[in-house]
């Protein structure tokens, strides 16, 4: 009963947030003053393609992610708390949708908070106790990083007198050579990085993920990562300014090494993972850094291809922790020792599995590769070959983690004679409401890898946008 | 043309179609299975067969399928250099699908349904390759060949095969991923198009020297599939799968793929011309050449029979490689020409070491005394291989041969001359004493008691063999194909 309740609002709220954006490209950006209250004294929501977008990917994700999470819930978290799962699960939508609209810094700080703690409850609802210390450890640098953004926007207030960001962007001008604006530029982006698990603050996201539930995994590595970027851009982009954030200070230096940084260290300690989820987190540090790179490279097509990589990443992390959802639905298990030959019990799920991660590596027509493209395109603009290669060399790593996992679980010797337990009932495939949404999202990561009007056009209007070319 | 774009359509469809179909029928109607496996492959080389007759008034129709990035598509267009590899490609398909009925039978290999499948649907990738009208189509079904060849390399699940796999993989998708789409996406920047043309994207946009050396390099050994050296240790790992995967994927549809490619992407992309005005390609000469001569030499010491194929292989590859680096018209001719003359001796090479096998489980080279008397068939078929591979006539390694020394001549380049020279006595000394040992030495071993292997398998290497003469007999269609290539 609870789950259909759940189920009703994520779809509603996909839907409406389809017709935001639809109605954002047509007509230009939507302003709306909670309780009539006109900006800049009253809270103001704006939405404008780039968080339009954004808010079109958090709710599809969640739509899919509900569909799928009836069964796995059940089997992966104690009976009597679930419901505290939807609870906690919707007050998360809640606050990640209202970061993603509201015009208002403070307002924003407030949804961070929101989304934050129910997201700490959610990961600790995992079966093993593993999964309270890492709820801990995350809510502990998250408050840290909740702490710094609150001080920056204190700086912010004292210089300015205002919280709204469109007027935080005229009077900050005026005002750049201050120390104080400074200061809070970088409590503010420390501050969000530590959120989004930027290289070298990225130590909460490992165990965080990994003893989440799968279906909690699979929500919170495709949606709270990309809301909190998509407000490192708004705090970059919308209301610092590119020329004070890296013609001045040169931000984009700090994001490039960090970024280039999180691809390889994570990517070489994803090789190293034995447990399926772990793997896929240190991925999905990994993937941050493609992201933060695309954004460093402070051009359009770089732009482009670090918000592309949001939409992309998304549905290829969701559908990836979703499979293993599935197979500990059946097999209790997401340590890679203990998967061998699964591929012969779950060919659909391990078929999801291997499109995406084909995905994750960028192989052609599929959205990895649309994103990758871009990222090497944007390289070679600046005439930064060594970078495009390194981008490239990045996703030689991510090939040799997902055939480990491909190997041991689709490519066995002798048939299941010797698997210890070989053919019980519980060994089959995963139950089709699982199935579903899982191949939803796989066929969403080839059709916007074949068809990218909409992704790479959203995309771009926001780049350019961004950085001021309209 | 309506038939000209039905054709192209079906060329990829077909076999997808087929490999459908035979994942429908199943382990259960092993008949049905392999019925539809050659009827496809027998509807395949129809449907090029009727390209080929409308390749005097072709329209130069680009078939577009999809278009992921704007300006940058997956089309399909027809090209003679494409019609040439998709009609060996798909003939030697029907010989390998009758091949293979015999062979995974004979040997009781695990999962043949899934191994005709992936077959059905790498012969699909390579047409797309043989047919793409740029470079970014040719990329997708180039990688598209890789992983679908996967499976079919680590067919036997052994712990040797799973290391071969990770080779395979590793070499392949790192070259293609680390250079060949680093030089795609830089083309792409530079020139705005990938479209393959006659004389190249770079013709009129004088692109520095250094750039083009640079993005040429990048290109040619991006495409791990040919096998140059210092990137050719994946195709010898590859052996460990099973004979009709050696025989039609590792002799004939992907390394294929790979020197395809490099000609392709040197006549069409880069351009003959440009490529000589700059000097972007003359270190290319060398490498092949030191390839030739290095792979040579170590088929000589390899003892394993289909080794010593795969480095044979290896050498005969950079042969398309260098006719292509010399950059005159001729030797581009001889570069086709050798993909067709190759494909079929090797071919036979191959579906022989797998007829050895399958009748006598023998691997080696050093076991082969006097096995030429009890699998005449066999032997007088790898003779003949033999022969081509060295380039002796009556077999067609000749002719390939001779338009190679054609091409040297013209552009009076002596080192290559005098690579071709050493590089066919090598080829002699590996393959003769095979020959040699196989009919007149005496078997030491007097138990042996088996014959000839079972008849699909002979039929289809004879055939082979019958081929590889009559390229030699009868070389004009193949000479007037290859005279349609516009530079």
């Amino acid at each position: 009963m609870v789950w259909y309740v759940v189920l009703a609002v994520s779809w509603g709220t996909l839907l409406s947030a389809y017709q935001l954006l639809m109605q954002v490209l047509e007509q230009g950006e939507i302003i709306y003053f909670l309780g009539g209250w006109a900006a800049p004294w009253g809270i103001e929501y704006r939405l404008d393609i780039l968080n339009a977008f954004v808010l079109m990917i958090v709710a599809s994700i969640g739509a899919i992610v509900m569909t799928f999470a009836k069964r796995s819930i059940t089997k992966e978290i104690a009976r009597d708390r679930v419901y505290l799962f939807y609870t906690a699960y919707l007050l998360n939508l809640t606050g990640l949708y209202g970061v993603v609209v509201t015009g208002d810094v403070f307002n924003m700080f407030v949804f961070i908070e929101i989304s934050s703690l129910s997201s700490y409850a959610m990961i600790s609802l995992g079966r093993e106790r593993q999964a309270l210390m890492a709820a801990y450890r995350y809510l502990i640098l998250g408050t840290i990083g909740a702490t710094f953004f609150l001080i920056g926007i204190g700086f912010l207030y004292a210089m300015t007198g205002t919280l709204n960001i469109v007027d935080l962007r005229v009077r900050i001008q005026d005002l750049e050579d201050t120390r104080t604006v400074i200061t809070a530029l970088a409590f503010l982006t420390v501050g969000i990085s530590l959120k989004f698990a930027l290289f070298p603050l990225h130590a909460w996201l490992p165990n965080a993920y990994t003893y989440a539930p799968s279906v909690v995994s699979a929500f919170l590595a495709s949606t709270t990562t990309k809301v909190y970027i998509y407000v490192l851009l708004r705090i970059l982009f919308s209301i610092f300014g590119t020329t004070f954030v890296f013609d001045i200070i040169a931000l984009d230096w700090i994001f490039l090494a960090s970024a280039l940084l999180a691809i390889f260290s994570g990517s070489i300690t994803a090789i190293y993972q034995n447990n399926i989820k772990r793997m896929l987190a240190w991925s999905s540090i990994a993937q941050i850094g493609y992201m933060i790179l695309g954004i460093s490279l402070v051009s359009v097509t770089g732009l482009l291809a670090g918000i592309i990589h949001l939409f992309n990443h998304a549905i290829i992390k969701a559908a990836l922790f979703m499979c293993m959802g599935c197979i500990f639905y059946r097999f209790d298990s997401v340590q890679l020792s203990d998967l061998k030959g699964v591929g012969r019990y779950m060919p659909w799920t391990m078929a999801a599995f291997i499109i995406a991660g084909l995905s994750l590596i960028g192989i052609p027509l599929t959205v990895g590769f649309i994103s990758k493209w871009y990222l090497v395109m944007a390289a070679i603009e600046r005439d930064w070959y060594w970078l495009a290669f390194a981008v490239l060399a990045g996703s030689l790593l991510a090939i040799v983690y997902i055939w480990r996992v491909v190997e041991v679980t689709c490519i066995q010797s002798a048939p299941a004679k010797d698997h210890p337990e070989a053919r019980q009932p519980h060994m089959k495939e995963a139950p089709l409401s699982m199935l579903i949404p899982l191949w939803i999202l796989v066929i969403a990561n080839i059709y916007f890898g074949i068809n990218t009007e909409l992704t790479v056009d959203v995309a771009r209007q926001s780049a350019e946008w961004l950085l001021g070319f309209k | 043309m309506m038939t000209e774009a039905l054709l192209l359509q079906s060329v990829i469809v077909l076999p997808v179609a087929g490999a459908l179909l035979i994942s429908l029928a199943g382990e259960r109607h092993k008949n049905l299975r392999e019925a539809i496996t050659l009827i496809t492959a027998v509807l395949l080389f129809i449907a090029i067969l009727l390209l080929y007759q409308g390749i005097e008034n072709s329209t130069h129709l680009v078939l577009v399928i999809i278009e992921p990035i704007a300006g940058l598509s997956l089309a399909l267009n027809l090209e003679p250099l494409g019609l040439l590899f998709g009609l060996i490609c798909s003939f030697l398909w029907i010989i390998t699908s009758i091949y293979s009925i015999g062979y995974m039978r004979t040997n009781q290999e695990q999962c043949q349904t899934r191994f005709y499948v992936c077959f059905a649907l790498s012969i699909a990738a390579s047409m797309g390759v043989a047919f793409s009208a740029n470079m970014f189509s040719l990329f997708v079904f180039y990688e598209f060949i890789t992983l679908i060849t996967y499976p079919l390399v680590t067919h036997r699940g052994t712990e040797e095969a799973k290391r071969a796999g990770r080779v395979y993989l590793g070499y392949l998708l790192g070259t293609s991923i680390c250079l060949l789409l680093l030089a795609i996406v830089w083309t792409w920047s530079v020139t705005g198009t990938l479209d393959f043309t006659e004389g190249g994207v770079f013709a009129d946009s004088d692109v520095s020297p250094g750039l083009l050396t640079t993005l040429y390099v990048l290109s040619v050994f991006g495409v791990g599939k040919a096998a140059l050296m210092p990137f050719h240790r994946w195709l010898p790992a590859a052996m460990v799968a099973p004979a009709p995967v050696s025989a039609l994927l590792h002799a004939v549809a992907v390394v294929k793929a790979g020197v395809f490619t490099v000609v392709k992407l040197t006549v069409y992309l880069f351009g003959l011309g440009e490529l000589e005005r700059t000097g972007a390609a003359d270190w290319l000469l060398y490498v092949a050449g030191a390839t030739i001569l290095i792979a040579s030499l170590i088929a000589l010491r390899q003892d394993n029979l289909k080794a010593r194929l795969a480095y044979s292989t290896v050498s005969q590859l950079s042969y398309v490689i260098m006719a292509t680096a010399i950059l005159a018209p001729v030797s581009i001719f001889a570069a086709a020409i050798h993909i067709a003359v190759h494909a079929f001796g090797k071919i036979t090479l191959f579906l022989a070491a797998g007829s050895i096998y399958t009748a006598s489980h023998k691997t080696m080279v050093s076991q082969l005394d006097g096995i030429g008397r009890r699998m005449p068939w066999t032997m007088t078929a790898f003779a003949i291989g033999s022969l081509s591979m060295i380039g002796i006539p009556p077999t067609a390694g000749f002719l390939s041969k001779w338009y190679l020394l054609q091409g040297a001549f013209t552009v009076e380049s002596w080192v290559a001359l005098s690579i071709i020279v050493i590089s066919t006595l090598l080829n002699a000394a590996y393959f003769l004493p095979i020959v040699y040992a196989a009919f007149f030495r005496e078997d030491k071993d007097a138990q042996v008691t088996h014959g000839e292997a079972p008849f699909t398998i002979v039929l289809a290497l004879t055939l082979t063999a019958l081929g590889t003469i009559l390229l030699f007999v009868m070389p004009g269609r193949l000479l007037s194909l290859v005279q349609l290539i516009k530079f």
